[in-house]
């Protein structure tokens, strides 16, 4: 070992994350018999899998609010063979996870389990897609149990505020705006249920997306177990639901009188991926407030201590989007961070970004990337994102080559494009 | 099979290398063995407000984060009652950016009136955040103060009042940094595209000169056995009452840990579960219920915690909940539903063990327990648990005497309190 005395003011030589090659793993797309097509990423050393199954089942298909998720919720509780606890009971016993969620879009049923149980598990999964039987007793449940769980979130701060901030930004009656009350779970019937399980899935459209440590006759079991049923080969058009936006665009919203802190949140409508400026913004928004050492987190929590965290981001949705800042702050200071966030817009608008700032942004953007694209799960991830925006592999290349390439002075442009304070809705809810 | 190379320095760092040459990134995890459970009654909330002060700066380093994040890092840490973890991961040609890092706020930190000032306040508001503004925030406060009268598992992480976090003194730092952030209190785990000859090379030039520091004793008070039922009736202005229940536990290097897992899973994991089938579904007393435990390394706690169906009597949840305690306690489990939480364990821990950064942790984590290759004998333990031995477990945990009770319940008032002890 060498005598001299280290320096410990002197970083260690790095190399720029923005060298780094970034390559996305390439998929496997199979179609099966039924033209249901399938994507799949082979990898990684645990013996385990995941199956994913999107449906066009989200609530922008629905007639009457809440039947989407309704419909989500249950069906896995019961079909003309098996009780919801038996059905349960089946995945639970190989120590497998069938798990629903419903979005706007799309809806899905994604199965985590050991790689050697995934033959004898496809079967009940399959059951579930032909043979869900939706019992009038398990939707009493479900609107009584949702009710209460409800109450419970009312009483908080947050998710009042992302509520209604959605309400703002598209209007209630669009799907990305709408929020289940007490009356959508009263509303609910089990007709209506069963009538969109059977269009939106058993007669739906699906896509498949497969990862993990994956079987040699992956392909036969699918096909055996889903490439035989009567989905549709294209999903259905989507109803139109224009943007009916709020105004006055500030509000101020009192939950709980005695709360001691505000949930704030600020938000503007934005573009979608298809958009040319999309990925310029994610680097900006990054800068803004997509990161620990974004200048919002910076400022508003590093130097003021107003906050926990404070982050902004770009909504994840297919059609319409929006950029959002959000924050629960100590009620005192509330008003003090909404300026403290103009002000950061404000800079971004009238200043130069400093190239140190901007590097830094650049390599741990590439460096996340790069330890995102590690996990089987995370690849599958993006290729879902991919697919169901209805973009190509060209759109990731594209997505690295403008971290790597943005000049600050494009992020100039864009913040004064997009960070204009007068465009923002504005909330605090106590 | 999780293998790993381990060595440990001359100042008494213990470090442990585990390779995996399939991702491009590495992992640098350290594990300081201090907790909440190390501070002063007085002085609560210090092991957590510390891990914050962490990232404000070291001796040579003005800010811990930046140079992280141009080397394509990212970080985070955690504080539990038990131990405190710091970890990041970087792309691996950057892995010294890491041990620089690291071994300078192991060396010292800044102790900036600025960054206490500042982080105070942030704390306050992660308190608020969690536990003041959040309906049922306060129920382990309460719940902690129920069941523990001697050990200091009394109190949260987050500290037992506001008051605490804001009076802490630049001193107390100092004193806290010197006792615990040491060579020999900590666990070094570097994982991923690594190799053990390159991580000794640089774990000496980083790390070894940092004086060892002296092993900290850990001398806390034993909680006695419990033998009187206690509960406590707390009304908040929450929409439904909820009801916790907890009973004493044995301590995670315990042989016996392994039957109290598998229990809570039986009771409480998952929709084919005992307490979710019986309670939530056919008799519909509550809208949710779950039963967990905490696995610390002091004795810790099963719990029973639900939401109740309104219009319900608590008692008569009570009542149900006990009614399937006696039957787990009075007919042994058949081999199916042991398999079955058996087999979720299993499951369970293959997907925890997919992630660098996970496995990085755990082998910080049974190294503290003391010998980080119980890792790969783990699930065996699980596997040798028979139906007689949760019986055992059973009897022991839910035997009168052993419980503590909190009703939380729905009322005008935001927080009024009776406590009883019957």
């Amino acid at each position: 070992m060498s005598q001299t005395i280290l320096n410990r003011k002197q970083p260690p030589r790095i190399k720029d994350a923005v060298e780094f090659e970034l390559q996305l793993k390439a998929c496997d797309v199979y179609t099966l018999d039924n033209g249901v097509q399938v994507w799949a990423i082979n990898a990684g050393a645990e013996e385990v899998i995941q199956v994913e199954w999107v449906f066009y089942a989200g609530n922008s298909y629905e007639e009457k609010d809440g039947i989407a998720a309704a419909a989500s919720f249950l069906i896995k509780n019961g079909t003309s063979l098996k009780t919801a606890f038996e059905v349960n009971e089946t995945f639970d016993y190989y120590g497998a996870y069938l798990n629903r969620n419903c979005y706007n879009e799309t809806a899905n049923l994604v199965f985590h389990g050991l790689t050697k149980h995934l033959e004898s598990l496809m079967p009940m999964v399959q059951e579930l897609l032909t043979d869900a039987r939706f019992p009038e007793e398990e939707l009493a449940i479900y609107q009584q149990n949702m009710k209460q769980r409800l109450a419970v979130n009312l009483k908080k701060c947050d998710v009042v505020a992302n509520r209604l901030i959605d309400e703002y930004l598209y209007g209630k009656a669009h799907p990305y705006g709408k929020n289940h009350t007490v009356e959508t779970y009263d509303g609910l019937d089990i007709q209506s249920i069963r009538e969109f399980y059977s269009r939106y899935y058993q007669q739906g459209h699906v896509k498949i997306f497969v990862a993990g440590y994956l079987p040699s006759n992956l392909y036969e079991i699918l096909n055996r177990y889903f490439g035989q049923l009567p989905f549709r080969a294209t999903p259905e058009a989507e109803p139109q639901h224009p943007r009916t936006p709020a105004t006055p665009k500030k509000q101020r919203v009192i939950n709980d009188a005695n709360g001691v802190q505000g949930a704030i949140r600020l938000a503007r409508p934005f573009i979608n991926r298809h958009h040319p400026d999309f990925q310029g913004a994610q680097v900006l928004n990054t800068l803004l407030g997509g990161f620990f050492g974004s200048r919002l987190m910076d400022n508003i929590r590093e130097d003021k201590g107003y906050t926990y965290g404070i982050y902004s981001f770009l909504q994840n949705h297919l059609q319409d989007s929006a950029w959002v800042v959000s924050t629960e702050a100590g009620r005192e200071v509330c008003e003090a961070t909404i300026r403290e966030v103009y002000l950061e817009m404000k800079k971004l608008r009238e200043g130069t970004i400093p190239e140190d700032e901007l590097m830094m942004v650049k390599n741990y953007l590439i460096g996340t990337i790069l330890g995102d694209l590690d996990g089987p799960f995370q690849i599958i991830g993006r290729w879902k994102n991919l697919v169901l925006n209805g973009l190509t592999k060209s759109y990731f290349e594209e997505s690295v080559r403008t971290i790597k390439q943005i000049s600050g002075k494009e992020l100039t442009e864009l913040a004064n494009r997009y960070l204009v304070e007068e465009d923002f809705y504005e909330l605090v809810v106590v | 099979m999780i293998k790993f190379d381990r060595f440990v320095l001359s100042n008494g760092l213990k470090v442990l290398v585990h390779q995996d040459n399939s991702t491009p990134m590495a992992v640098v995890n350290v594990l300081y063995d201090v907790g909440a459970r190390d501070e002063d009654a007085s002085r609560t909330g210090f092991a957590h407000l510390f891990e914050h002060l962490m990232f404000g700066g070291s001796v040579n380093i003005p800010v811990y984060d930046e140079p992280l994040q141009v080397a394509g890092g990212e970080n985070n840490a955690y504080t539990t009652n038990d131990l405190t973890n710091y970890y990041c991961q970087l792309p691996a040609e950057n892995l010294e950016t890491a041990f620089w890092l690291e071994s300078d706020r192991m060396l010292s930190l800044a102790f900036s009136d600025k960054s206490l000032d500042v982080q105070r306040k942030v704390v306050s508001e992660e308190f608020k955040e969690h536990y003041l503004n959040k309906p049922y925030g306060d129920a382990w406060m309460h719940m902690r103060e129920l069941v523990y009268t001697q050990h200091p598992y009394r109190w949260m992480t987050i500290g037992r009042e506001l008051s605490h976090i804001e009076n802490a003194r630049l001193e107390d730092v100092k004193r806290f940094f010197f006792k615990h952030y040491t060579p020999v209190n900590a666990i070094l785990v570097v994982a991923g595209n690594v190799y053990t000859d390159h991580v000794r090379h640089l774990a000496e030039k980083w790390f070894g000169d940092i004086p060892p520091g002296i092993k900290y004793t850990r001398n806390l008070p034993p909680e006695p056995e419990q033998t009187r039922d206690r509960r406590k009736t707390v009304e908040a202005a929450v929409p439904l009452d909820a009801f916790y229940k907890t009973w004493h536990m044995c301590s995670r290097t315990d042989d016996r840990y392994y039957a109290v897992d598998l229990i809570t899973d039986m009771l409480g994991g998952g929709a084919s579960s005992r307490l979710y089938q019986r309670l939530v579904k056919e008799k519909q007393l509550f809208s949710n219920i779950d039963c967990y435990h905490f696995g610390s390394l002091d004795p810790g706690m099963v719990v029973v915690e639900g939401k109740l169906v309104k219009g319900v009597s608590i008692e008569a949840a009570e009542t149900a909940v006990e009614e399937e305690l006696e039957q787990i306690k009075q007919h042994p489990v058949d081999e199916r539903e042991l398999e079955k939480v058996k087999n979720k364990t299993e499951s369970i821990m293959a997907f925890e063990d997919m992630s660098v950064m996970n496995r990085a942790g755990s082998l910080a984590f049974y190294e503290l327990l003391g010998d980080a290759q119980e890792m790969n004998t783990e699930l065996e333990k699980y596997r040798k648990v028979t139906a007689v031995e949760i019986q055992e477990e059973c009897r022991r945990l839910f035997r009168t005497g052993n419980s503590n009770t909190l009703y939380y319940l729905a009322g005008k008032e935001s927080s009024t309190q009776q406590t009883q002890t019957k």
